[in-house]
């Protein structure tokens, strides 16, 4: 179920140019507000653009902004996991207090310090949202290599003769990557909220870029008129989150063989 | 120099509280000593049997001589070389000279690589090139006595006896000279505990290897060893040949030890010798012979002066005041 979500989306996304059936940023002033037709299938905006090719586009940055983000945050946790959960314990000390002092932010007042500093803009966000979710892997990868580091398994490959670069990254990574995986597959959706959180409030992707938020935020504005766009923006940001939540918790229990009792 | 490995004075030692809580709680000595002024040899070719309690240091100190656990004071010398003080860099080549036998055979395998991935690595670890890793491994399984279709298994799906052919095959790569087992037999079914042991035998034989195995099956070591040294919290209270402890046990701890080893015939009664207590901990050691605290034969002169090693005529060693030769 989550899968098939999320290969429509992904191919909605990949294909957008062959999908969507308007330009999505040409304005046309004499067709503002149309309900859905067979011409806007989603009807159009307050300045005439056609919405579906709007959402269309929209996922596609959405998924871009998303999948940049959380492989990125997925890379720097891992890494940085790793050194403080193998190297020494000053180093150790020093990243979890980073990371705690990261976490103690919330993401948004983060972020509006941020935009406000760089200016909002794709990099800048996903800048934002790496940086905040680094600690969230980062920490899972250190725990498993803590507890990984004393097994007898390592201290074999120790005796053996094996360094640590090698013990980290062909024994305990391939430990480690399972969960993290799920983990960034459910944070699919979180970046994706984040993001449209932040078009949404003005912060984000600059217009005219279609975005899931800021469609919203132009629903948001005319909700008097037409409740069409607003369920334009919101409907495929709650059928997105459904979908990489369903995917994660389908690839846990693939995983977590423990987790199979039906 | 016959000598292959030779331990002087070895001290390894844990920290148990943090900094800030030894200075809070006023603990003036924040360390444990799990091996303590521990001096032995092992002959080339020759097997030592190292017994003890659980807790008794057995463990820690093979893994201070591969280097595994930081020593505090003390030399370790193999072959000539020695090893304290050591950088980590400088110890990789040691390690392909002594393999390592871990307690738990499947624990002691990498459980996301296959049989040949595991021994093809020692190769890639030491960078030795020029080696057909695919013709080793088979070459290595069949001197272990394992079928080449164990090649594409993953350590869960060994029984405890294949896993730790699999862990025997891997030292066996290097070819070291000398393999350092820790409990080689726990956790397997006797007769698989026979067939691993005849397989070390065996490999004794034909590689003139020297073995140091780690263990608290006396049964077992009584066959297999040439010498022993028993351990009593952190200290060898007793070491000489297998034969004469076994015929003859001079320090009262290695007389409760082996009086307390099952006898097969019901009808033989021996004299019950139980040690009383339990063992003491390692944080608070009893002064004077650390043992008198459960020996039958403790004196006035055991609670006050710490007995040093004494040589006895047949070789052996043995730390008491009163030894029972």
């Amino acid at each position: 179920m989550g899968f098939i979500i999320v290969v429509l989306l992904v191919i909605s996304a990949l294909g957008a140019d062959f999908l969507a059936t308007h330009d999505p940023f040409r304005m046309a002033p004499r067709q503002r507000m149309l309900d859905p037709s067979a011409e806007h299938w989603l009807g159009t905006d307050q300045l005439g653009r056609d919405v579906y090719s709007r959402v269309i586009y929209g996922g596609r940055i959405a998924l871009w902004v998303s999948l940049t983000a959380v492989s990125l945050s997925l890379i720097g946790g891992l890494i940085l996991g790793m050194l403080a959960g193998y190297g020494p314990r000053w180093l150790d000390n020093l990243l979890v207090l980073v990371f705690d002092a990261v976490r103690s932010f919330p993401t948004i007042m983060f972020a509006l310090a941020m935009v406000t500093l760089l200016g909002p803009s794709i990099p800048t966000i996903i800048t934002v949202i790496v940086v905040a979710s680094i600690p969230v892997y980062g920490r899972i990868v250190r725990i498993q290599t803590l507890s990984m580091k004393e097994t007898e398994f390592v201290l074999a490959e120790r005796a053996l003769g094996a360094g640590p670069v090698r013990i980290l990254f062909s024994h305990i990574l391939p430990n480690v990557i399972g969960p993290l995986l799920i983990l960034a597959s459910m944070e699919i959706p979180v970046v994706i909220t984040i993001e449209a959180g932040l078009s949404f409030l003005g912060l984000g992707v600059r217009p005219p870029t279609p975005t899931w938020g800021s469609i919203l935020q132009d629903g948001y504005q005319y909700i008097r008129d037409t409740p069409w766009l607003v369920i334009a923006g919101g409907l495929p940001l709650i059928l997105t989150t459904l979908g990489f939540t369903f995917l994660g918790e389908a690839l846990r229990d693939a995983f977590d063989p423990k987790l199979n009792r039906h | 120099m016959t000598d292959l490995l030779a331990i002087q004075g070895l001290r390894v030692r844990f920290r148990t509280v943090g900094f800030v809580r030894a200075l809070i709680d006023r603990i003036a000595d924040p360390y444990i000593d799990a091996v303590l002024d521990v001096s032995l040899k092992v002959r080339r070719g020759e097997t030592l049997g190292l017994v003890g309690e659980s807790g008794s240091g057995k463990t820690t100190l093979a893994r201070a001589v591969l280097g595994l656990v930081p020593v505090h004071s003390g030399s370790i010398n193999v072959a000539g070389r020695e090893l304290v003080g050591l950088k980590e860099s400088e110890y990789r080549a040691v390690r392909r000279e002594l393999g390592m036998m871990f307690q738990d055979p499947v624990a002691s395998l990498s459980p996301r690589k296959n049989v040949r991935n595991l021994l093809a690595e020692p190769f890639h670890i030491h960078g030795i090139r020029g080696v057909d890793t695919e013709a080793e491994a088979r070459r290595l399984l069949s001197i272990v006595g394992l079928h080449q279709g164990f090649l594409t298994a993953y350590a869960h799906q060994l029984s405890g006896g294949q896993a730790r052919r699999v862990g025997v095959a891997r030292t066996l790569a290097l070819k070291p000279k000398m393999i350092l087992a820790d409990e080689p037999t726990a956790g397997l079914d006797v007769s698989v505990q026979g067939e691993i042991l005849n397989l070390m035998n065996e490999l004794q034989r034909q590689f003139g290897l020297s073995y140091l195995i780690v263990t608290h099956n006396l049964p077992v070591i009584r066959h297999v060893s040439d010498r022993l040294a028993i351990m009593y919290l952190g200290r060898l209270v007793e070491q000489g040949s297998t034969r004469s402890i076994f015929a003859k046990p001079a320090h009262p701890y290695t007389q409760a030890l082996l009086a307390a080893v099952p006898q097969p015939d019901p009808d033989k009664r021996r004299d019950q010798l139980e040690l009383k207590g339990e063992i003491p901990s390692l944080r608070r050691r009893p002064p004077g012979c650390e043992f008198h605290t459960r020996c039958v034969h403790a004196q006035a002169r055991c609670r006050i002066e710490p007995p040093g090693p004494i040589p006895l005529g047949d070789g052996r060693e043995v730390r008491c005041h009163f030894p029972l030769v």
